[in-house]
């Protein structure tokens, strides 16, 4: 497999714009000649698509919802960065760059990330002209808040639901591109498979999820914007319907998979609290900023927090990390929270909880500033746990959130498959080995707003493209395969549900391939993945038919294909023997219980390729060099 | 707690429809409604039966898919939730509990609890915008807008699309709706431009949807999950009538 990650040349600062001047560019009156699939309408693929249908071209853009606003791109909550130095507080491009790259642990393109931190300034302004209702004060200026892993003020906000009002912006531009014609929105679809002609991306198969008609659709490049896998553990902060199964045909089609192993597990979620659970939910990293984390110094202490006194609590977090605080990173906060947790100092009925104390942010700032800046996430904690977080402290325990890898991109975001471009958290992304807050939706906006337009706009020019029409024979093939893998899953009649399933899976992904990873659990892991995968394809239950909303065919098929990609989780933790960002490994941590990288063996992207059998990926390297921050071990002392 | 389910089961837009009793057993009151739903649906499946087909996403009050009448309620009991967010305390052992689909010529059942709301998108994308171009904007801070004017503007945005203003609506009226979005619109500088084009063609989808009118009843508000005022209807109107002369 030739993988080239075709960083242009020239000084770091200079990389971008010199490609934006040697690409090759379309002709005005040519573009709308070009047919270009967006499959996925969150804030990558809807900002895509609504840039794209802009510059010309012929977009044809696909959901499985009814609408784009539906996406999980909704439900961020915290914020975007953009290092507009608006806090004079020192910020600068070169910053974001630096903190970027040092939060994921050293394990990201340092090309990649810089060109992130320098277009993420006009993502700002572009969603500011959109009519984005970011917070401001009482002089019409835009307000910053702090996050996790930085130690300036460069996160915009609109309330506790900035995400909302960045998808609603993109929604927006992309509902106009919809009104004027340029691009045609199919609700209700999800791809199945992506269609490979003569070596290139050339369209996809989709199943209409109300007529269950399976349908193809020809262009002259694909892009998914498909979102994370988190719910492979299928207990998670992602959304019920978020899945992987875009990706992963296209992985089974060519694309190289990129660090799979690299999940972030959020610190604060609120716990689990039954058998029954169906998500978890987070609360906003920015509740860091004003609330303090903290357990009983003693072990086992089963009084409730007011009868706590302070000098019988353990504010951890400050206690390790003096300047950072309560606002060290979340994979180092999490950590923290699980050791807590695991030696006996967990708080709850469940012992499986860390406070997250407002107590001082309501005596220093007043009730009626904490509401104004955390009001809905507070509500949202007293709607689901039944508590007041006015008057008891919360609990909080890690969750699964964000997944780091996903398919391999070039710096141009194309996967390994010419043609197909993979932009938001879908693609291995610029977070190497860790995400911090406040970085997601910056990196799905400048993906979708500012990068892949030009880089599409190149290779759509750089290329031939021969006539192909739906009845290819290719097409003819996907839509076989996919009519007969659904039909598979509706014969079995077994005895055990889709979600039974899922929930067993998930739970031995979260005990061998969650928060903590080591060689023997891992070993375990992959004895027992394909096992459970095994038995799904004999025993699942699936009732109705596939002519015919069936939403238990919906969540069979993306089960089915986590159930493939978790192996490939596992085999990835279990060759990096380091640790690094999320991936933790306890063979190897510093005396201080730190991520031990190692930087001679692993300073690469592990990129699997499909061999045509789950459980036996090849993998592919690119080494990662960093000339301009050298790798050290991370410290938020 | 053990309940009993009195549940609209439709199979397509054609089917008359018709309520279906479940005994839901073993029901803990720290569930949310829907996750009391995925435990009757499991069983159904197991007996071979289709499961209770419900639009539901992010299951924390902000994406706006799910949505249905529970005991003649949009979102059930209790204010300012999606249904995602009513959790089984709310209800006593022994309860009967009636849950249907939004009820609105304009929202089609397409099966059972699933509505179709692409009339919606309709009206969104009939003006529901600013045409601000991607690349070439001026920075943020050249727009200067005062904290209480970017708040009330948030206030409107904060809506979900997920249309419990018009199933709570007796005329099924999406003047909620479409007010939120005029309104924070017309609220910020930069909706200026198209301020009157925007209202005037949004206004005319609505209707071409067949949404009712509104009387005032003021339902919308109070089921709305992010309690978006009526006020931002009175502004709807005001846009709308300055916008005709």
């Amino acid at each position: 497999m030739t993988m080239n990650s075709n960083i242009p040349e020239g000084p770091i600062e200079k990389k971008w714009s010199n490609h934006k001047f040697n690409m090759k560019l379309v002709n005005p009156a040519n573009r709308r000649k070009y047919k270009i699939i967006v499959v996925g309408t969150g804030l990558a693929g809807s900002s895509v698509a609504a840039t794209l249908g802009e510059l010309g071209y012929n977009v044809h853009a696909f959901c499985y919802h009814e609408s784009p606003r539906r996406a999980h791109s909704i439900a961020a909550q915290g914020g975007i960065n953009a290092p507009k130095n608006y806090s004079n507080d020192g910020d600068s491009v070169y910053r974001l760059f630096y903190d970027t790259i040092k939060g994921g642990d050293y394990r990201a393109r340092e090309s990649n990330v810089f060109r992130l931190a320098e277009v993420s300034g006009s993502i700002i302004d572009q969603c500011v002209a959109q009519g984005v209702p970011f917070a401001r004060d009482y002089a019409g200026y835009l307000d910053n808040r702090s996050f996790g892993g930085a130690q300036v003020a460069r996160t915009f906000y609109a309330r506790g639901q900035t995400g909302q009002q960045l998808l609603l912006g993109a929604y927006a531009a992309l509902n106009r591109q919809i009104d004027v014609g340029t691009v045609k929105f199919y609700d209700r679809r999800e791809m199945l498979d992506v269609v490979i002609i003569d070596g290139k991306a050339r369209g996809i198969v989709a199943r209409n999820l109300i007529s269950g008609k399976i349908e193809s659709y020809a262009a002259d490049a694909v892009v998914l914007a498909t979102g994370g896998y988190g719910n492979v553990f299928f207990l998670s902060t992602n959304a019920k319907a978020s899945n992987a199964t875009a990706v992963w045909r296209a992985h089974k089609k060519g694309a190289l998979f990129g660090n799979p192993c690299f999940t972030q597990i959020h610190p604060t979620c609120i716990p689990v609290s039954g058998e029954h659970q169906s998500k978890l939910t987070l609360m906003s990293e920015s509740l860091r900023n004003d609330g303090r984390v903290w357990v009983p110094k003693k072990k086992g202490d089963t009084r409730s927090a007011k009868d706590i006194p302070e000098n019988e609590r353990d504010y951890y977090l400050e206690r390790l990390y003096p300047s950072f605080g309560n606002l060290v990173p979340r994979d180092v906060a999490s950590r923290r929270a699980k050791e807590m947790c695991d030696n006996g100092y967990g708080v709850g009925a469940s012992k499986m909880a860390v406070y997250l104390d407002f107590a001082d942010a309501i005596k220093r700032l007043g009730s009626d500033e904490v509401f104004q800046k955390y009001g809905n996430l507070l509500d949202m904690y007293k709607q689901i746990t039944g508590e007041d977080p006015y008057k008891v402290p919360m609990r909080i325990y890690p969750a699964v959130h964000y997944t780091m890898g996903g398919l391999w991109v070039d710096y141009n975001l194309m996967s390994t498959i010419p043609g197909l471009f993979v932009l938001g958290e879908a693609n291995f992304s610029d977070h190497g080995a860790n995400r911090l807050g406040a970085s997601a939706l910056m990196q799905g906006l400048a993906d979708g707003y500012f990068i892949a337009p030009y880089t599409i706009s190149n290779y759509l020019a750089s290329n031939k493209f021969a006539a192909v029409k739906e009845d290819n024979k290719e097409f003819t093939e996907a839509e076989n395969g996919v009519t007969a893998t659904i039909n598979k899953l509706l014969s079995i009649d077994g005895t055990k549900t889709v979600d039974e399933f899922h929930r067993e899976f998930g739970k031995a992904m979260w005990d061998y391939v969650g928060m903590a990873r080591n060689k023997a659990g891992l070993q375990k892991a992959l004895k027992i993945l394909p096992e459970i995968r095994e038995k799904f394809w004999k025993e699942v239950k699936i009732t109705g038919n596939a002519h015919d909303i069936n939403t238990e065919l919906e969540k069979a098929q993306r089960v089915a294909d986590f159930m493939e990609l978790g192996e490939l989780m596992a085999i990835d933790a279990l060759h990096r023997e380091e640790s690094c960002g999320g991936h933790f490994r306890e063979e190897y941590q510093t005396e201080e219980g730190e991520a031990k990288r190692n930087d001679k063996k692993f300073a690469y992207v592990a990129a699997w390729e499909y061999t045509g059998k789950p459980g036996k990926p090849k993998m592919n390297k690119e080494d990662l060099d960093f000339e301009e921050v050298h790798p050290s071990q991370r410290s938020y002392k | 707690m053990k309940l009993t389910l009195k549940v609209w089961r439709q199979n397509n837009k054609n089917d008359e429809g018709r309520f279906v009793d479940y005994a839901a057993k073993d029901v803990s009151p720290d569930m949310s409604f829907l996750e009391m739903l995925d435990v009757v649906n499991i069983d159904l499946v197991k007996k071979g039966e289709t499961p209770i087909v419900f639009d539901h996403d992010c299951r924390e009050g902000i994406c706006g898919s799910c949505g249905m009448m529970i005991n003649g309620r949009a979102h059930g009991p209790g204010r300012g939730i999606a249904t995602c967010q009513l959790h089984m305390r709310s209800f006593n052992d022994g309860d009967e509990i009636t849950i249907e689909p939004w009820r609105a010529k304009a929202f089609p059942v397409l099966k059972d609890l699933m509505v179709d709301r692409t009339s919606f998108e309709r009206i969104m994308r009939a003006g529901g915008y600013t045409s601000a171009k991607t690349g070439g904007i001026p920075d943020g801070n050249t727009i200067l807008i005062p904290k209480p004017v970017a708040d009330e503007a948030f206030d409107a945005a904060a809506c979900i699309g997920c249309g419990a203003c018009v199933a709570a609506c007796p005329n099924s009226s999406a003047m909620l709706f479409v007010g939120a979005k005029v309104s924070q619109l017309a609220l910020l500088p930069q909706g200026q431009a198209e301020r009157e084009t925007r209202v005037t063609r949004m206004v005319a989808q609505m209707d071409e949807e067949k949404f009712g009118s509104c009387s005032n009843t003021y339902a919308c508000e109070a089921e709305c999950p992010k309690g978006i005022s009526v006020t931002h209807i009175a502004r709807l109107n005001r846009e709308f009538v300055s916008a005709q002369f």
